[in-house]
């Protein structure tokens, strides 16, 4: 009986943690007069509370249609939304790929205080790095463009760190016999540490993923020219006075994000559980 | 033979040596941009802490006093603390207590972690919606509310907003803290529960006597993953109550945007630097309390 109970609680949390996705669902299929009548005392202060239902009264795909012929800035939002997450996840496989290898698989001197210093600047929130990132922008004559969002990124550490943790766990005895058969470092790298941290790579990848495509703080500061602005500051300017559109763009940019979540879900427990391992 | 064999061993430790240092060109490309757009622009910005806007001369502490004196830099300051305070207890607790159950429950059990994980996946901008209609004075909640007798509360614009950013956080973030706290107790031998078991120890005392313990390595990563993660709220912050929310939720991220906007450098240096310290002495201390152990 006691299990049962606590069962049916971890459900209860579990349904209210997915309860936003059906919400979302549920009001992208309304068609404008029940969104109307339904938002009511929110939107015109009618009295009463806004209630809601689990199924459309009258599903349509209205709403959908309408954001696909009548709002090319969405497009445009999305499309930038793409280009921004692609460029800083692609710098990132570049730059951070062999630091993490090279952190995690070598002993040079001050290796230790320089992983500790990329631990510290992951920590940093974005409060602390705003002016310095202006400054470097300013004189690079990066503001107001997409390769100022995406360069800055490039360089975060925390990619680098949870790469570390997985090319760490790579058994020493497979490098060594690989280094007496006289393959290079360069060979060991692509051929041994490649394949076999490739779930870390993944992992980074997905973690990632999430964060830059609610990418919020920086094109906020940074981009002045709205036509470069990415989707997740789209939908605060279309107010709920357009509740079809405002449903329907939740959900069109929820879509690759739950995509990449559920086709990557190993991988992202991995990820997260990696870093919670004590070396 | 000796002299041979010992030659030997420091040649291959040349060589080895050697080779480590091949690591620092992997790191090269990595640290060269970290050093350039991080840690050199950084420093121009602690310069700028102790510089006067116009003149360029050096001020000493008075930007340090300037911030300390402004009553939003107070607010927001404050009110980190107390969100930081709330919050990580809280998430730690919560998800503690829901990764114990979750380990217990061998069918749904992975179902019900990738359902935990699922607010990690819904981005903040889809959710803005849902918090708007929720939390409005004629919202979904006071309408349940009401069921209950209970008055209509304006959530986002009273001293709840502090609250409607506490389930926000715990929201988003139960089932990442879920799966660290799971890989610390699948560390944890089995064995050791069987010995205590047949000693006759309960499951409270099992908890608290071997499950607790163990899990004082992992307590540092996760508490500091969830102090990482607690910055992100301002998203919803932002999203749900703009540039300038209810007081009680009104965050540094928020003033340095109007700082940002106003472009008072000497504020916001002063400011990035202050922040920087406390963050970099908290993670210093608490990695110090965690070697202890």
């Amino acid at each position: 009986m006691k299990n049962k109970l606590l069962l049916l609680l971890l459900i209860l949390l579990a349904a209210i943690c997915c309860y936003p996705v059906i919400f979302l669902l549920t009001g992208a299929l309304m068609d404008s007069a029940e969104l109307k009548e339904r938002l009511g005392p929110v939107l015109a202060g009618s009295g009463g509370f806004v209630g809601w239902a689990l199924l459309p009264q009258y599903p349509t795909m209205q709403n959908y249609v309408e954001l696909l012929l009548d709002t090319p800035e969405f497009f445009v939002m999305f499309w930038n939304s793409v280009k921004l997450t692609a460029g800083v996840l692609a710098g990132q496989l570049l730059i951070g790929v062999p630091a993490a290898w090279g952190l995690a698989r070598f002993e040079f001197p001050f290796r230790k205080p320089l992983y500790t210093l990329y631990i510290i600047l992951m920590m940093m929130p974005f409060q602390v790095r705003m002016l310095s990132d202006y400054l470097v922008l300013d004189a690079l004559k990066l503001l107001d463009s997409h390769p100022g969002i995406i360069l800055p990124a490039v360089f975060s550490t925390f990619p680098v760190f949870i790469m570390y943790r997985f090319f760490r766990g790579i058994p020493e005895a497979i490098i060594e016999s690989a280094k007496l058969d006289g393959a290079g470092s360069l060979h060991v790298f692509w051929f041994i540490g490649l394949p076999l941290g490739a779930g870390g790579i993944v992992s980074a990848l997905v973690l990632n993923f999430l964060e830059y495509w609610n990418l919020i703080e920086q094109p906020l500061t940074f981009l002045k020219d709205k036509t470069l602005w990415p989707l997740s500051l789209f939908l605060p300017d279309v107010g709920l006075e357009k509740a079809g559109i405002a449903f329907v763009s939740s959900v069109v940019t929820l879509v690759p994000a739950v995509f990449v979540f559920l086709l990557g879900q190993d991988y992202l427990e991995q990820g997260i559980a990696a870093s919670a391992v004590k070396e | 033979m000796r002299g041979i064999a010992a030659a030997k061993g420091r040649r291959t430790r040349r060589h080895l040596a050697g080779r480590q240092w091949e690591g620092l060109i992997f790191v090269l490309p990595s640290l060269t941009g970290v050093i350039a757009f991080i840690l050199v622009p950084f420093l121009d910005v602690i310069r700028r802490s102790f510089t006067e806007v116009m003149s360029g001369k050096f001020a000493g502490l008075k930007n340090y006093r300037t911030i300390f004196s402004n009553s939003a830099f107070l607010q927001a300051a404050g009110n980190t603390v107390r969100f930081t305070v709330v919050c990580i207890p809280l998430l730690l607790m919560g998800s503690l207590a829901a990764a114990v159950l979750l380990q217990r429950q061998k069918r749904l059990g992975s179902f019900l972690k990738s359902m935990y994980l699922m607010p990690m996946a819904i981005p903040v901008a889809s959710v803005v919606l849902l918090w708007k209609l929720l939390f409005a004075q004629g919202g979904m909640l006071n309408g349940v509310l009401s069921f209950f007798g209970a008055a209509p509360v304006d959530w986002m614009n009273s001293d709840c907003a502090f609250g409607v950013l506490v389930f926000s956080y715990i929201w988003k973030n139960l089932g990442y803290d879920v799966i660290l706290w799971l890989a610390g107790l699948s560390g944890i031998p089995e064995s050791i529960y069987e010995a205590a078991r047949v000693d006759g120890a309960g499951e409270w005392r099992c908890f608290v006597s071997i499950t607790i313990p163990n899990l004082l390595p992992s307590l540092y990563t996760i508490a500091v993953l969830s102090f990482l993660n607690s910055f992100k709220v301002f998203r919803e912050a932002y999203l749900v109550a703009g540039d300038y929310p209810h007081k009680s939720i009104y965050m540094m991220q928020h003033l340095f945007n109007n700082w940002f906007r106003e472009l008072s450098v000497d504020k916001m240096s002063a400011g990035a630097v202050v922040n920087a310290a406390v963050i970099l002495m908290l993670v210093l201390l608490l990695q110090r309390a965690w070697e202890k152990e």
